[in-house]
């Protein structure tokens, strides 16, 4: 009882081939430690669009994890530009992301909304040129 | 449907020699864009898409799915594959177009309401 995993990624800057081993990572953790099949997803899910979400739009950044027997905490923080309106960033279909990263798959405007669904908690802060942090949590009981 | 038959079925190469050969299909989903699996696709262990690059496998990892089928003749790499592997995960590569795969499976009973 109270034991906490806690880990903590290194997230390259535009390197696609990469991209994912973080949530892989974490993914691999959850199911070792037996966590529903149903929360792994979720969480992965989550985490990995805001682990693409920086590769893509923060210039690359940091993850930070803990794990303890109810719940996995998620921080994802960038460097990057921020996000200018937060609001409009969360609907459905709403992107910046150039043709680049499109070509890849990616930037059809689903992803903030898609951590919002696959996530219990999710708190956001952001500030223009400084950076973008995002804070996920995941109830393995849900 | 096993891995296999599907081959058969979309006159497709595995291109992952390690592949399950126990794994059961029933359901699958037919994207190009990543971001749409991830958000609107249910509990299918199939993916079909024009997209080959190595987020497909990561997506595919995160969504459990456990076979890719690259259509219109598209090669995933070696470094795909391998990545593939690693995560259990088959790759198949078809000619056919996603449209015609899709229908050709559709018509044997796979269908697209997730496991």
């Amino acid at each position: 009882m109270g034991n906490v995993v806690v880990r903590d990624y290194m997230i390259p800057a535009n390197d696609f081939t990469v991209a994912g081993e973080a949530s892989s990572s974490v993914r691999k953790i959850l199911t070792q430690l037996g966590v529903t099949p149903h929360a792994v997803k979720r969480t992965s899910i989550a985490m990995y669009e805001a682990e693409i979400n920086a590769v893509i739009h923060g210039h690359g950044g940091k993850a930070h994890v803990e794990i303890d027997e109810n719940k996995i905490f998620i921080q994802i923080s960038d460097e990057g530009p921020g996000i200018a309106d937060l609001e409009l960033a969360m609907q459905e279909g709403y992107s910046t992301a150039p043709d680049s990263i499109r070509e890849m798959g990616f930037g059809a405007g689903m992803g903030l909304s898609n951590i919002k669904k696959h996530s219990d908690l999710l708190k956001i802060d952001t500030e223009i040129n400084r950076g973008t942090t995002v804070n996920i949590t995941v109830f393995f009981n849900k | 449907m096993k891995i296999t038959e599907i081959a058969q079925l979309l006159k497709a190469e595995i291109s992952t020699p390690a592949y399950c050969k126990d794994i059961n299909i029933k359901s699958a989903c037919s994207a190009d864009l990543m971001s749409d699996v991830m958000a609107f696709s249910k509990e299918n262990a199939m993916l079909l898409t024009g997209l080959v690059n190595p987020q497909v496998i990561r997506t595919a990892e995160m969504m459990d799915i456990k076979v890719v089928v690259f259509v219109r003749g598209k090669k995933p790499n070696q470094g795909m594959i391998d990545l593939a592997e690693e995560k259990g995960i088959a790759l198949l590569e078809t000619d056919y177009p996603l449209f015609v795969a899709s229908g050709k499976l559709y018509d044997v009973g796979i269908n697209g309401h997730g496991e």
